[in-house]
């Protein structure tokens, strides 16, 4: 978990709370550059500013290719949340200052469960889990030897799970957009990672017609 | 972007406990070269690539010039499924550098990349499914068949079942997705079918496979062979490869508003495929045994025509079906398994996009069975012929600008010789049949 501070925020408090509560933190004050490079699972953005603090760092966040799925949590000054419209597509989960514990205990828990991912930063989705300190993905425990491109294209989707990725989305994210392959790298990708979740497990990639791809509502 | 590319090989390297990774690379003549090294020496390999004397690969380089360098691509890294779960090994196929840094010319993914290349200017990505067919011999002496099955035969005591099964699950572990697997029409023939992938990918795939089908065959304690023509009198094997182009999301071959909905880039395309068929012919059937496979009266092409649902047409055009645009392609039916698929998918593309450059006129549809017809009304219909034998193709390469371009200088001039020379070794053999009818009445 990576804490994003502005330093003039209650990080102590937040910081204890989190480390009560089980999370291992790592705290990174915002005036402070260059930005850290861990692959946290959930990143909290302290920010007493949103137009001039929040909205910049969520922008960059996204901008970075290993951060750009990791669920992202605002914790704001209550005056400011009017100013939350326009950002929906940045934040996962939002919190304002003074902020009960019990509440940052239960979103946190709800965030997990939503995005599936554990502390050790393992994203799970059903049987398919991705860690991606280890770069591993593996469905039922049996570990999946994935190219980079076929890693890559999980991480996205397992980032958002239910959430349908356009294939034009998917390639400019995990391709890049001067690759020149085309729309049909996509699909020959899911196809490639299909046959490596192998027959039981293919239809967790799932084919939404005519738009793109995301992977399958599985039952908890 | 290749930062987190090496990032993501070295973490795996190190998860999974692999201690030597493979790299891999194919000759002129499209067989695959390995060597491994140590997974301590793989960081470094991947920033400046590993040293190896090239003289020493066949049509690779002259003595002078025998520093090449193997630049190792991280996106090809792949464990391999039939070598035991640990220690693990891995392989990574290669792009051939010369010291000073340049792609070398000579190496065939290389002649692959230009085409892909020369395709993207033109606004195209090229995509290719292959259908490749082998048989199943009991050893590497005798082509004696395992079976009696016929296309499509659910035989219960087929070594060949269990053997596709086998391979599919090799295929899937390497994440080459199967189309279609069966029994072919001569007996111990089987056919495997690859989905469409972009052609570098395909052709890594077809490297791929037939390394993975002879290490199935090792594991049952057969013999699996690519050779074009192994039976006399049985049908021989081909490696049909459909073909398409798109620009973009949309596919460059299809045409609602046609009559075999084909839009004039794919006509023009197989225009050029027709022109130019018989100068690729001596790449995409570069064996003497090439020839034997090419004959009628085994389904094999053997005039040089195109058709909708003529099956013993060159070119095929497989129906597209309504709302399946997506899946409009060609079929291009010459070419056999034992090819250097690199070379033999750069070939077919060049000469598409020649087809395309120069707005070629594709001629009528062969609508009647040709094999049929007359020498002399195959003349009148201008349908020629693929060449007959080994010599007769290396003639018209010879001739071809078209491929001398497309493969460069060194590798065209290589490929001639070296073949010339073993058309001079059978040329030179005194064969059984000669003997069975020659010695007894002359």
């Amino acid at each position: 978990m990576l804490v994003l501070a502005d330093p003039s925020g209650p990080i102590e408090r937040l910081v204890t709370d989190l480390v009560l509560l089980g999370y291992r933190p790592t705290v990174h004050a915002t005036d402070d550059t260059p930005m850290p490079d861990p692959m946290p699972a959930v990143v909290i953005l302290l920010s007493q500013d949103v137009r001039s603090h929040a909205l910049p760092w969520s922008e960059a966040l996204r901008r970075a290719d290993r951060l750009r799925s990791v669920p992202l949590v605002w914790l704001i000054d209550e005056a400011e949340l009017d100013r939350l419209s326009g950002s929906e597509h940045l934040i996962d989960e939002f919190l304002t200052t003074p902020y009960s514990t019990n509440e940052l205990a239960a979103r946190l828990t709800l965030l997990r469960h939503r995005s599936g991912s554990d502390d050790e930063g393992v994203m799970r989705h059903g049987a398919l889990g991705l860690n991606p300190l280890s770069y591993q993905v593996s469905v039922d425990d049996r570990v999946l030897d994935l190219t980079y491109m076929e890693y890559e294209l999980v991480k996205l989707l397992i980032g958002h799970p239910g959430r349908v990725y356009k294939r034009e989305e998917i390639l400019s994210q995990v391709w890049g957009y001067d690759y020149f392959g085309g729309m049909r790298t996509v699909d020959v990708h899911v196809r490639r990672v299909r046959a490596k979740l192998g027959q039981d497990h293919a239809w967790l990639l799932e084919t939404v017609r005519g738009v793109g791809y995301r992977l399958a509502q599985v039952r908890a | 972007m290749d930062h987190d590319e090496q990032d993501f090989v070295l973490r795996t390297v190190e998860e999974r406990e692999i201690r030597f990774i493979r790299l891999w690379f194919t000759d002129v003549l499209g067989f695959l070269k390995s060597f491994a090294i140590p997974a301590e020496e793989l960081s470094e390999a991947l920033d400046e690539g590993v040293g190896f004397d090239g003289s020493a690969i066949d049509g690779f380089a002259r003595v002078q010039e025998a520093d090449m360098i193997a630049h190792p691509d991280p996106s090809t890294f792949q464990l391999l499924p039939w070598r035991p779960a640990a220690p693990a090994v891995a392989r990574m196929f290669c792009d051939i550098r010369t010291p000073e840094g340049r792609l070398f010319e000579g190496d065939p993914r290389a002649v692959l990349r230009r085409q892909h290349a020369r395709a993207a200017e033109m606004g195209f990505s090229f995509y290719v499914g292959t259908e490749i067919e082998f048989f199943l011999f009991a050893d590497s002496t005798t082509p004696e068949p395992l079976d009696v099955g016929s296309y499509f035969d659910l035989t219960p005591l087929d070594v060949g079942s269990d053997f596709r099964q086998r391979v599919i699950a090799y295929l899937e572990q390497l994440g080459m997705p199967v189309k279609d697997s069966h029994h072919e029409v001569a007996a111990s023939q089987h056919e495997v079918d690859l989905r469409h992938a972009d052609a570098l990918t395909m052709a890594d795939s077809v490297m791929t496979f037939r390394l993975a089908v002879k290490e199935v065959a090792q594991e049952l304690g057969v013999y699996a062979t690519f050779m074009p023509k192994p039976i006399q009198g049985a049908f021989g094997s081909g490696m049909h490869t459909h073909m398409s182009l798109f620009e973009g999301d949309r596919n460059a071959f299809f045409d609602a508003t046609d009559i075999h909905y084909l839009s004039k880039t794919a006509r023009s395309f197989v225009a050029g495929l027709l022109r130019h068929a018989r100068e690729i012919s001596a790449v995409t059937n570069q064996w003497v045994n090439s020839y034997k496979r090419l004959v009628p009266g085994y389904e094999a092409p053997v005039y040089v025509c195109w058709g909708v649902r003529n099956r013993s047409a060159m070119v095929r055009i497989p129906l597209t079906k309504p709302g399946k645009e997506s899946a409009c392609r060609i079929e291009y039916r010459a070419p056999d398994p034992a090819c250097n698929p690199y070379l033999a998918f750069a070939l077919m593309l060049a000469a598409g996009l020649r087809g395309i450059e120069r707005e070629y006129e594709i001629p009528p549809e062969a609508e009647n069975d040709i094999y049929a017809m007359t020498d002399v009304e195959r003349w009148g219909a201008d349908i020629a012929s693929l060449p007959e034998s080994l010599p007769e193709a290396l003639a018209e390469m010879e001739r071809s600008e078209l491929v001398r371009e497309a493969l460069g200088e060194h590798l065209f001039e290589w490929f001639i010789a070296n073949k010339r020379a073993e058309w001079n070794e059978h040329r030179s053999y005194v064969t059984g049949l000669e003997l069975e009818r020659n010695l007894p009445r002359l």
